[in-house]
């Protein structure tokens, strides 16, 4: 028995049942944080309905409250908003996120790939604020509460660190960047002549190569962020049921590489707990030292018992293939590779350039076909995967945009997006390639919002 | 459905065959019980029945085992996937997504079934389970219980004929197990589905149970009957089956509903006034420091809401150099609670587990073990013993007042107010998540309280150095493995010797107290569930704490061990020590509390002596308590000593000597007649 609403549009009540929808609501109303009480249903079902339920009392007195029934239902398609709502803005705001609504997880590398592409364009400290801060923003709008989303602060973190480390290495190391404006000198240490190509240690620091190699730093340090930014917001579990069949064998390792590092730091942290217990100091490389070992096999230990888990339920059964397929798929898959590899010579060699493209296509195409055919021997399904819907095409193609904009604009106006720093200018605000980077803050808008419960 | 015919498997190593020429037929659409005592091979008979012994564990599996017609020997465990669901002891190590909705269509996705069969499925086991409310969260954000029932549900959706479980109940709350059992129940019942399940707490399962299969020790045949014959005759058997073997019933009851039946013919041997629990009283501090001073003052009873007996401190006093010998006559003349730990624990292992005697540390290891306690008293430094006895009386061990704790957003603690007294034993009880653990982590000091303050003899946890803390507290955690870092016992021993600051070879002596029979170059992970909780008690008392805690310590254990842990945990408190559990096991708590505190939603719901909390609870009322229920009578052992008491005094008052020793007799007797 399936419950009604799985199969039904997302946020709303089905179309043929406005009557319980109402019944609903009127108790919602009356109580309202009781939701509950509306046995029988799934919990989708109830929180349709004590939403509904706890709207009533502000919607518009012209719409009357007899007609709680959301009579425009049956006009929301799979995407649109709460039906209660009418109206096209309504319709096309973004939808609580659901399993049934998740934005595709490629989407959401698609559009910070886009994102860093364009920090890699430009040296301009306030376009890659900008950037910055649009990625941060669009973050801190739609991630969750998952464990992957908090990964966030630590690409900050570390964006900041690369910054540091950059500024470090100027002013120790010296910089190729000619400077009138010496902020102090450090005491050099004098290299021998075979090691002093292009290298120093100590001696002028100017403002110029500071300034160089803060740009510098926070160029890389946007790329770090952006790669942050879709880390949070995707899930790579789900990015990695994207993948091919016969790439899923790989994916689940990755998988299960994946879970393996939280929960050696779970292992960690509780047995440094247990240290404490022994009456032993809980910090100091020692304490390392001593858990190391016991971390190290209760990870192994786990790892033999989710291979256990996994093999007793399914995981590597195979269908079987034809030995003519089998071999079908050897040869497409060892010949696309070898073809790839003549291919990618031919276009980087001198000579060849005129056949390394087709030859890498022809490669590329029976590699592919190779996976394909591979993916028969798998009888592996695919339970929900991620659909690339509408909204999908809004994320990805924002980050594209961007992306492409600042491309062109490096075309265009490259003294706008690498400001000089001999002689020292204050870099300016470029104007049209800044409006193009907010276009990035679309999947804030559009992107399913994530539920407030896991939202803590 | 499951037949084996002649299996033997021996693993790699092994001198012995874990399992020896098994034969037997598991009925189909029934649920099968499988029980025996630890170590008899339940895993490994589990095992056999998925594919996993031999094709992953390695070892040799002789004869035949057969799943739906499908040999084990030529089909892997993944070819009988979609036949043999199996959820193993830790259903975190079973998950491998991290979403619950992903992780109950895993098996699915892996047999190949089309989308929209997994997507109805999926549906049907949230609602067959109740897991709607969490398909979209991270599994590692879930309670014991809904783990448990996530990992059932994600071996139930390809629909198996068969579902494998071991100890499917060990780590929940008493509600908890009853939502997984009434799961299994329904799968039986509505799907005939066959279920073989082995578990320790018998008191939670046996009355779901159609089939019971005995494996009474290792290597002997298993038995396959109707629960009440096996009970009759199995060396492990719940508290019910227990009283109604004491009381000769015949068949013996499995349920409360069955033995209540019966339960208006025992109360009238029974006295009438509510009996005083063997744990009623705590044995007093007068036995902390008895052989360097008999102090009179700690015998006063420390706490208010403790019941004062004016009887026990003379007959506590004296207690203290005769050791446990002394309770005998507490009880035997008055009835009072002052239960010795010899004779309280002694009875305890005859109500439990006592006819077959797997118990490798005898009685005398709690008399022995007290002693040893009590050779080192007068060396350590002034916060042990002495501490103890030149502190004003009302001077509890460990105080907690008004202390709150947040962890992020979320109050996990919030005005916890607990005086915990010397020789005192506290129940902490409550469902998953009220916050058990981390109470016993403020004590312990690993976590600081956000308000309040804790004081364990006049030192606050978290800010004193661990070295002198251990000193004063000791926590053995839920997995006893996390204290054991060394390669043999030897050397944790003489490690803890020196983290405590105690004489080379203290620790050892106690181990060898605990566990007479492990040897030294014993790798601490060989070791069997029970003997590591022993050997980690061990490395914790070697510091002396005044105040020992203990996190689900039942967690694994078979009756046996059971019982061999409240001996020693007895003798502790008989000590001095103060005791805090914190425990699901509410047959535990009858035998050993003498408080019950009850948490939930991080706040203190009850407290107060065992007997009135527990008998009224629904949830944590022993079994005994719910069959003789207006009566507080909480545990076998109290109502054995009380017909063998109950007896004389009825008869004429002089002929009370004589009646005593027969009727004394009788009692064991009447638990082998069966």
């Amino acid at each position: 028995m399936t419950p009604p609403t799985t199969s039904g549009p997302p946020e709303s009540p089905r179309p043929a049942e406005p009557t319980d929808a109402a019944v609903a609501g009127a108790r919602g109303a009356g109580r309202t944080n009781r939701a509950g009480g509306y046995g029988g249903y799934g919990g989708l079902r109830r929180a349709t309905a004590g939403r509904a339920g706890t709207v009533r009392p502000r919607r518009p007195a012209d719409e009357g409250p007899t007609r709680p029934g959301p009579g425009p239902a049956g006009a929301g398609g799979p995407e649109s908003g709460p039906t209660y709502k009418t109206g096209r803005v309504h319709r096309l705001a973004a939808p609580r996120a659901r399993r049934g609504n998740a934005l595709h997880a490629g989407a959401w590398w698609l559009w910070a790939l886009g994102l860093a592409t364009a920090a890699s364009r430009t040296t301009n400290p306030l376009l890659l604020g900008l950037i910055i801060g649009v990625a941060g923003y669009v973050v801190a709008a739609r991630r969750t509460a998952a464990p992957w989303a908090r990964s966030y602060g630590a690409f900050l973190k570390l964006g900041l660190f690369v910054i540091g480390l950059r500024l470090l290495f100027s002013v120790l190391l010296g910089s190729p960047i000619p400077g009138a404006h010496v902020l102090f000198t450090l005491p050099e240490v004098p290299l021998p002549a075979w090691a002093a190509q292009g290298i120093r240690l100590g001696g002028r620091v100017s403002a110029e190569q500071l300034v160089f190699a803060f740009y510098d730093g926070a160029k890389l340090a946007a790329l770090l962020v952006c790669v942050g930014a879709a880390n949070a917001l995707a899930n790579p579990a789900r990015l990695l049921k994207s993948l091919p069949a016969a790439l899923y064998e790989a994916g689940v390792a990755v998988v299960v590489a994946m879970t393996f590092a939280p929960n050696m730091v779970a292992d960690v942290a509780r047995l440094r707990t247990a240290r404490r217990l022994r009456g032993r100091p809980t910090g100091g490389v020692k304490a390392i030292l001593q858990i190391g070992l016991p971390v190290l096999e209760g990870a192994l230990e786990r790892s033999v018992a989710v291979a256990a888990s996994m093999d007793a339920r399914g995981y590597g059964r195979t269908a079987q293939v034809p030995p003519a397929v089998r071999h079908t798929t050897n040869v497409l898959t060892l010949g696309g590779l070898l073809g790839m590899c003549a291919g990618t010579y031919g276009l980087l060699a001198a000579e060849g350039a005129a056949y390394g493209l087709p030859v890498l296509a022809i490669g590329l195409g029976l590699a592919l076909a190779g996976l394909r055919l591979g993916g028969r021997r798998s009888i592996r399904t695919r339970y929900r995967p991620d659909r690339w819907g509408w909204r999908a095409w809004v994320v990805a193609g924002s980050g594209a945009a961007v992306a492409a904009a600042l491309i062109r604009a490096g075309s265009l106006d490259p003294a706008a997006l690498q400001p000089g720093v001999v002689p020292l200018v204050a870099p300016s605000l470029p104007l049209w390639p800044a409006a193009a980077i907010l276009i990035g803050l679309l999947p804030a808008f559009v992107a399913p919002v994530p539920p407030k419960e896991s939202a803590q | 459905m499951i037949r084996f015919e002649q299996v033997s498997v021996t693993y790699d190593g092994a001198a012995q065959p874990t399992l020896r020429d098994v034969d037997l037929v598991i009925p189909e659409g029934e649920l099968t019980l499988l029980v025996g005592p630890s170590g008899v091979g339940k895993s490994t008979l589990l095992g056999a029945v998925c594919g996993l012994v031999p094709h992953f564990t390695g070892g040799t599996l002789r004869g035949r085992v057969t799943v739906d017609g499908r040999d084990t020997r030529t089909h892997k465990p993944r070819e009988l996937a979609d036949v043999v669901g199996t959820v193993g002891q830790d259903p975190l190590a079973h998950f491998v997504t991290d979403v619950v909705e992903d992780e109950l269509a895993y098996g699915m996705e892996s047999l190949g079934l089309a989308p929209a069969v997994m997507r109805r499925r999926v549906e049907e086991t949230l609602d067959l389970l109740g897991l709607n409310e969490l398909r979209d969260r991270p599994i590692a954000t879930l309670s014991g219980g809904q783990r448990q029932r996530v990992a059932i549900g994600s071996v139930l959706t390809p629909h198996p004929k068969v579902l494998v479980l071991d100890e499917p109940t060990s780590a929940l709350d008493p509600a908890a197990a009853e939502e997984v059992l009434a799961v299994l129940q329904r799968l039986v019942h509505d799907l005939g589905t066959t279920v073989l399940l082995a578990e320790h707490r018998l008191e939670r399962v046996v009355q779901y149970a159609d089939q019971v299969l005995l494996v009474p020790s290792p290597g002997a045949a298993p038995v396959l009957g109707s629960p009440s014959e096996i009970m009759a005759v199995s060396p492990v058997h719940p508290p019910v089956v227990a009283l109604g073997r004491l009381a000769g019933w015949f068949p013996p009851p499995l349920s409360v509903r069955d033995a209540r039946r019966h339960a208006a013919t025992l109360l009238t041997r029974l006295p009438m006034a509510p009996p005083p629990a063997p744990a009623a009283t705590p044995a007093h501090p007068a036995s902390v420091a008895p052989t360097a001073r008999p102090v009179p003052a700690p015998a006063a009873p420390a706490e208010p809401d403790r019941p004062a007996h004016p009887t026990s401190p003379p007959a506590g006093s004296p207690a203290g150099s005769g050791e446990s010998g002394s309770g005998e006559s507490g009880s035997g003349e008055s009835g009072s609670g002052e239960s010795g730990s010899g004779s309280g624990a002694s009875g305890s292992g005859k109500g439990r587990g006592g006819e077959e005697a797997p118990r490798s540390g005898p009685v005398p290891g709690a008399g022995l073990l007290a002693r040893l306690l009590r050779r080192g008293k007068p060396t350590p430094g002034p916060e042990t013993g002495p501490g103890a006895a030149t502190a004003t009386p009302a001077e509890p061990v460990a105080r907690l007042s008004s202390v709150s704790l947040r962890r992020g957003r979320a109050e996990v603690l919030h005005g916890i107010d607990l005086c915990v007294a010397a020789g005192e034993t506290i129940a902490l009880m409550g469902r998953n998540g009220a916050g058990k653990s981390t109470l016993l982590a403020t004590l312990v000091g690993t976590l600081a309280p956000t308000t309040g303050t804790v004081t364990v003899r006049g030192r606050t946890p978290h800010r004193t150095a661990p070295q002198e803390m251990v000193r004063r507290v000791g926590l053995v955690p839920q997995e006893p493995r996390d204290l054991l870092y060394a390669d043999t016992v030897a050397a944790e021993c003489s490690a803890a010797d020196s983290d405590a600051g105690a004489a080379p070879g203290t620790c050892r002596e106690l181990v060898s107290s605990l566990l007479p029979d492990v040897p030294d170059d014993t790798h601490p992970r060989d070791l069997s569930e029970g003997q590591r909780l022993a050997l980690a008690l061990a490395l914790v008392l070697a510091g002396r704490p005044a105040l020992l805690l203990l996190d689900e310590p039942t967690r694994g254990l078979d009756y046996a061990a059971k019982a061999r842990l409240i001996e020693i945990l007895r003798a502790l408190a008989a000590d001095g020590h103060a005791i805090v559990l914190a425990t699901h096991d509410v047959e535990l708590a009858a035998e050993l509390a003498h408080r019950v505190v009850i948490l939930a939603g991080g706040e203190i719901v009850a407290d107060g002596p065992t007997a009135e909390v527990v008998v009224s609870s629904p949830a944590f009322a022993p079994q005994v308590a719910k069959v003789l229920a207006p009566a507080h009578w909480l545990t076998v052992t109290q109502v054995a000593k009380a017909l063998t008491g109950a007896a004389p005094r009825a008869q004429a008052e002089p002929r009370a000597r004589a009646g005593a020793a027969p009727q004394a007799e009788d009692t064991p007797r009447a638990e082998d007649t069966p």
